[in-house]
């Protein structure tokens, strides 16, 4: 893609989503590392870390508003996309410890060791390589949503079947990993990593980069799903989710359209998994529990699908909320504000935030229009009106 | 004799033997009915008489149990899908107007022209002078070219009919099957729409669906009368509607 194609018809909102992104990803990590600890304005360690997954997060709801909000397929699975990311970023980051773990192997992780592996199996071959690591990061979830939607979309599974049927694939995933003869640390997962790329994960400067980075891939991530909602596909996207049918008659070959996004979402998500693991520092089966994509939903639902813009605000104001409630005394009802919030936002806020303010912004223009036409006609400008 | 190579009739549709059942319901009963080229055809007949369903045979929306359905004389339809009937140049326009509400009248008619339709070329599509021109004649001909910018959810009931028929020609089929176009119509727009359809039947060739028989009337074409998926009769609308059996089925005598 060329530079213009992902800069066409930036709108406002999307140029302040960008600047805004952007200078966050700058200022945060500056502050936090120039700046004294303590001081008002230096942000802790903890604080970048926790933005820095919000990032990710927002890179999730990306991928989900393009697919959901733009094409009308309704993933409940895209956690586990997410979480394959993320198991192929952990993968490198367990490598990379070396004979450094509890047992000081200097081949088999930790895990492997105590579950008597005699050697590292085949699959984990080639993750003591960051570019490799990297590449699978992208692979194994396209692979696996090309592989699910080549099936599911020349089927025409359509709807709340092919949203149960992503609960299942996400559910059936998490199985796997729980077992230990999986070779993927079963239950524990992978975590006690020590560095990425010879940089100590645990560093500030570290962190303050991974910060970036994100957010980086965040701006990235949004301007592909902008370049691809604006082109004539992001048309074709839309008369899809509007009259599915009409558009097979039109000569469409709705499949492929289908494969496309959700192959490409899937991507983003994985990519998002593989930042959110460094920093967080562990990656485990629970990140394809059915609950973790369903929330996903719940953010873009929130911010506004179909928006962009409101999917990634949606990602960070409901898991800004989840963090404050959490961390208080109303932390074991955080699941039912959760629901309600979800509640609340379909019947009042159908569009979300971001849609229902442009909505609102688009009638106060319609009006002042209407009104300085009506101001014309009074001066005789415009042409008299019979009913007046 | 080299033109004729590989087909066995000159029609441009043709169905023979037609059998569709759901359920043990028979829609569509030894369905035969021949399309030449370039002609206009009505197609009427009382509720249920299989008229929908003959066109998404036709569209490859419904497989057909037993029959022959062939476009050119060539192409056998029920053998392909939806998109690839599109793309062999058969146009539908529905019953109820279905058009992208939520996007604007000339995205509507830029999605329908038969260009490129797939995810690359769509992707990386730049606008061209002549699918402009297209687009601007399209709107002239369904008189919308001052309401192109608005959406189409926005539009009155007739107008979406119209739409939807510059929907088809946007494109650009050899095949029009036009399913009860002025339904919700007024008089004036019922009359509007008949020029529409003889203007468009001067290049294409065109079968309507309609139960408005003062439109049938108007069109002034050969008919065919369906009734519980068979042809009951067939002629000119005078002859059809002095048909006995036809006045039986309509009447319910």
């Amino acid at each position: 893609m060329t530079p213009h194609v992902l800069t066409r018809s930036l709108d406002r909102s999307a140029s302040i989503f960008i600047l805004v992104v952007a200078g966050l990803g700058v200022l945060i990590p500056l502050s936090n590392l120039l700046l004294p600890a303590g001081s008002t304005l230096q942000v802790p360690t903890y604080l970048v870390a926790l933005f820095g997954k919000y990032a990710c997060y927002a890179i999730l709801a990306l991928s989900i508003d393009l697919i959901w909000g733009y094409c009308g397929i309704l993933s409940l699975g895209h956690g586990a996309f997410f979480a394959l990311g993320g198991y192929a970023m952990g993968m490198y980051l367990m490598r990379q410890i070396g004979s450094r773990g509890v047992y000081g192997n200097p081949i088999l992780p930790d895990f492997m060791v105590f579950l008597n592996y005699p050697s590292l199996p085949w699959y984990w071959y080639g993750f003591d390589m960051f570019w490799f690591a990297a590449l699978m990061v992208l692979l194994v979830p396209g692979l696996l949503a090309f592989c699910f939607g080549w099936l599911a979309f020349r089927s025409r599974v359509t709807g709340v079947y092919l949203s149960i049927i992503t609960q299942a694939m996400t559910y059936a995933l998490l199985l796997a990993f729980f077992r230990n003869d999986f070779g993927f640390g079963g239950n524990n997962g992978l975590t006690d990593f020590k560095d990425i790329l010879g940089f100590n994960v645990q560093a500030d400067g570290t962190r303050a980069a991974l910060f970036a980075l994100s957010c980086l891939t965040l701006i990235l991530t949004f301007l592909i799903c902008r370049a691809v909602v604006t082109s004539k596909l992001g048309k074709v996207l839309i008369a899809i989710r509007d009259a599915e049918s009409r558009t097979r008659f039109l000569g469409y070959r709705v499949e492929s359209y289908k494969l496309f996004v959700f192959t490409l979402s899937a991507c983003m998500a994985g990519v998002a998994g593989a930042l959110y693991v460094p920093q967080v520092g562990i990656i485990n089966p629970s990140e394809f529990a059915p609950g973790n994509s369903i929330e996903a939903v719940i953010w873009v639902a929130v911010g506004g699908r179909g928006t962009l813009v409101g999917a990634a605000l949606g990602a960070v104001v409901v898991n800004y909320a989840k963090t404050f409630f959490t961390s208080g005394p109303l932390a074991p009802y955080w699941l039912f504000m959760l629901g309600a919030l979800f509640i609340l936002v379909t019947l009042l806020l159908p569009k979300g935030i971001v849609g229902t303010f442009s909505a609102w912004r688009e009638s106060r223009k319609a009006t002042e229009k209407a009104n300085a036409e009506s101001a014309a006609r009074e001066d005789g400008v415009g042409e008299p009106n019979p009913a007046e | 004799m080299s033109v004729m190579e590989g087909r066995t009739t000159s029609a441009l549709l043709y169905l023979d033997g037609v059998h569709v059942s759901f359920d043990g319901f028979h829609a569509i009963n030894n369905l035969s009915l021949t399309l030449e080229p370039g002609e206009m055809r009505a197609v009427i007949g009382p509720n249920g008489a299989g008229k929908t369903t003959m066109m998404d045979i036709i569209t490859g929306k419904t497989k057909p149990d037993e029959g022959t359905v062939l476009f050119d004389g060539i192409t056998d339809l029920t053998r392909l899908d939806e998109t690839r009937i599109a793309e062999l140049g058969i146009g539908r326009k529905f019953q109820k107007p279905t058009v992208f509400e939520s996007q604007t009248i000339e995205d509507n008619l830029l999605l329908a022209l038969n260009v490129d339709h797939s995810v690359k070329g769509t992707l990386f599509w730049r606008g061209n002078k002549a699918e402009a021109e297209r687009i601007d004649r399209v709107l002239e001909t369904i008189r919308l070219t001052d309401a192109r910018s608005r959406l189409a959810g926005s539009l009155s009931h007739g107008q979406k009919q119209w739409l939807e028929i510059g929907m088809l020609l946007a494109q650009d089929p050899k095949l029009l099957l036009v399913d009860e176009p002025v339904a919700g119509m007024t008089d004036v727009e019922t009359h509007q729409t008949a020029e529409l359809l003889k203007e468009i039947n001067k290049e294409k060739t065109v079968m309507v669906v309609e139960h408005d028989m003062t439109f049938v009337r108007e069109l002034g074409v050969k008919v065919t009368c369906l009734h519980e998926g068979t042809v009951l009769a067939e002629g000119t609308i005078d002859q059809v509607s002095s048909n006995e059996r036809v006045i039986e089925v309509y009447l319910g005598r």
